[in-house]
């Protein structure tokens, strides 16, 4: 748990104006009594089950296990939830959550989309209003979940200023909300920002690793060796790692994104490459140059492709609670083809950065150890990128 | 008494308005910034706010995101608006307050940030992504390197929050006028008013009203209940549009009319 003041170690915070203060004080003490409150909790569960498909499988992933002939490969499958992904976990828990503090309208930020059509998405189940803040860039390379947020009923606002990409889409939805925050409801995707969101996103999203670790019971895995994850702001791999934080006989990797390579300027790795510093109300790891600019990340996958990450990820990292590694774009997608080809499931391309790190850990499995990877949404979304990189197959 | 202190408590007590003025160090080049900044003094600005551009700045409207945005492209650095600083005392002793956001301190080093800039003559330091809960992070460095955190207050503040920030305040209180960012046109000082009036109960401070402040109307209307008015966005547009020379007749326009409410 984040201390008073939301920092896990040192890292976390509030680094945001006076303007919002009173509004994020508000926020958490009401989150504090709706998360012991039981018509909130089975409310939540209603959705979660009926809506958006939980609990999810832990498939055993017979083919890849075999194409590696070591260890035994599991995929956590939150890409066969509604909408494609895990994001609509928090999203369904924060539309809940903004339902039950009176607020009409949420605001949200989206990189590759996936968070932004969970908003949309519970903004139309709910009758809330939407708005969405997103990247120009990110606009013209995910296509296909513009469309589906309009459809649903939200307005998508592109983002031109600084460079046009997710920090940005980020930074206009936090000024919409400080401007607007008597009536709206921001919903952040991923464990990052002020206090109280890294916990609060967090809390949505762990049932992840809970249904994985009753999963292992109920499977008889007796070896759990590995668990992966692929880390931007990072909270699949918070949901998934969380439940796992103090077994220390498992090994928690969290993949982040090399890009082009970390010995390149263009990757988007900031636990392997970054230091701390603040960005959007939190300390944490970030890609920075010596005069604290935030420097530009790069990834093929939109939704790594963020300069900063959660703050409790940085603190499993001092801690070495989490390992964190990079895999470039390359590597992605060939892991990105290989599931499609061996196991008939196209991951997403953030998913993939997971799945092409088994090619470092596999060979050093014994067949009687067990790896879980968090398949953390589908790639249907990806594959006008994968045309454009792929070319004809 | 700090410079900034003695200026704006010599205005309170001789019942005149003080005119706090913004830039973007950097923008569109160091040389004018130097230049506008001593055009501003001359035209009866009382105090300089240098903004250290900064490549996410949050609470800023998009004027000062853009102008961030150009003077970094153009190789603004934290070094060269250090050099700025000690430009402007070269010829000038007009209270200088930095405006920055925290990581812009942290990547420099933020001993290092405040000593140098306090070095090169500045007299103040606004973060405003540094709320009460966080100011740890550089009280003690402010204080011993002798300048104030300047504390901000907000419409949405509670009470309590107003009290404790305006108790604590040093130099002047920064007053935000709406919900949002910088810039845009605010004619409507009430809500704001009514959190001055809290303060006011606990603290003797100058208190000076910034963000939507455009023009002179604006600025009376701000001054009905602030001792001092900031303005920032609108100078920034000026010198966008018109060159030193609006900004001039922007700033002495805006001074006049503060004079004709003083009594």
């Amino acid at each position: 748990m984040p201390d008073k003041n939301g920092k896990f170690g040192g890292f976390g915070g509030r680094f945001v104006p006076e303007t919002v203060m009173p509004a994020l004080i508000e926020l958490e003490e009401r989150y504090e009594l709706l998360k012991n409150d039981t018509s909130f909790q089975e409310e939540l569960h209603f959705y979660l089950q009926e809506y958006a498909g939980r609990p999810t499988t832990l498939y055993f992933a017979k083919n890849l296990t075999a194409h590696y002939g070591r260890g035994k490969i599991y995929l956590k499958r939150e890409d066969l939830l509604h909408t494609g992904a895990h994001k609509i976990n928090n999203a369904i828990g924060q539309a809940l959550l903004a339902r039950r503090m009176g607020k009409k309208k949420i605001v949200a930020e989206t990189g590759a989309g996936q968070h932004g059509v969970a908003c949309a998405t519970v903004a139309a189940l709910f009758g809330l209003e939407c708005r969405v803040y997103m990247g120009k860039e990110d606009i013209e390379r995910q296509a296909l979940n513009v469309f589906r947020m309009r459809l649903l009923g939200t307005e998508v606002i592109p983002v031109t200023s600084g460079t046009g990409t997710l920090k940005d889409a980020t930074s206009e939805a936090i000024r919409y909300w400080v401007t607007n925050v008597e009536d709206t409801h921001y919903i952040i995707g991923s464990v990052v920002g002020p206090h109280p969101y890294p916990m609060i996103v967090r809390d949505f999203q762990k049932i992840i690793g809970e249904e994985v670790k009753a999963q292992v019971m109920k499977c008889n895995i007796e070896k759990l060796k590995y668990i992966v994850a692929c880390v931007g702001g990072g909270s699949n791999a918070m949901g998934m790692f969380f439940s796992f934080r103090n077994d220390k006989e498992i090994i928690k990797i969290g993949v982040e994104a090399a890009g082009k390579g970390i010995t390149t300027n263009e990757h988007a790795a900031s636990l392997t490459k970054g230091r701390p510093g603040v960005l959007h109300g939190a300390f944490s790891y970030l890609l920075q140059d010596d005069d604290g600019q935030i420097i530009e990340p790069y990834s093929i996958s939109a939704g790594l492709d963020y300069p900063g990450v959660g703050p409790e990820h940085s603190f499993f990292r001092d801690n070495g609670i989490v390992e964190y590694k990079a895999v470039t774009d390359e590597e992605a997608l060939e892991a990105f083809k290989r599931l499609a080809r061996i196991e008939g499931i196209i991951p997403a391309l953030e998913s993939s950065h997971a799945l092409a790190y088994l090619e470092e850990i596999m060979p050093k499995t014994q067949v009687d150890e067990t790896v879980i990877v968090c398949l953390s949404g589908r790639g249907d979304k990806d594959v006008d990128m994968a045309i454009k990189v792929m070319g004809g197959l | 008494m700090s410079n900034l202190s003695a200026k704006l408590q010599g205005l309170k007590e001789s019942g005149r308005k003080g005119l706090i003025v913004y830039l973007t160090a950097g923008y569109p080049d160091y040389a004018t910034t130097l230049e506008t900044v001593l055009a501003m003094e001359a035209e009866g600005a009382d105090v300089i706010e240098i903004g250290i551009p900064f490549s996410d700045p949050i609470a800023d409207g998009p004027v000062i995101q853009h102008a961030a945005t150009l003077a970094l492209k153009a190789g603004a650095t934290t070094a060269k608006s250090i050099e700025l600083v000690a430009q402007i005392r070269k010829t000038s002793s007009i209270p200088l307050v930095v405006m920055t956001y925290v990581n812009s301190i942290l990547g420099y080093g933020k001993e290092k940030f405040i000593a140098d800039f306090v070095k090169a003559g500045i007299d103040g330091l606004i973060v405003p992504d540094l709320p009460l809960e966080e100011a740890g992070l550089l009280e003690d460095i402010c204080t011993r390197q002798g300048i104030p955190l300047i504390g901000l207050i907000a419409p949405t503040s509670t009470v309590d929050r107003i009290k404790c920030i305006a108790q604590k305040a040093e130099g002047f209180l920064y007053c935000v006028s709406n919900t949002g960012v910088t810039g845009g046109q605010h004619n409507n000082y009430d809500q704001i008013g009514a959190v001055i009036e809290t303060a006011r109960q606990v603290s003797q401070i100058p208190m000076a009203i910034g963000f939507g402040i455009g023009n002179s109307q604006g600025a009376s209307a701000a001054a009905h209940y602030a001792d001092a008015v900031i303005v920032g966005s609108a100078i920034l547009e000026k010198l966008t549009n018109e060159g030193v020379a609006g900004v001039r007749s922007l700033v002495r326009s805006i001074r006049e009319t503060l004079d004709g409410e003083s009594e």
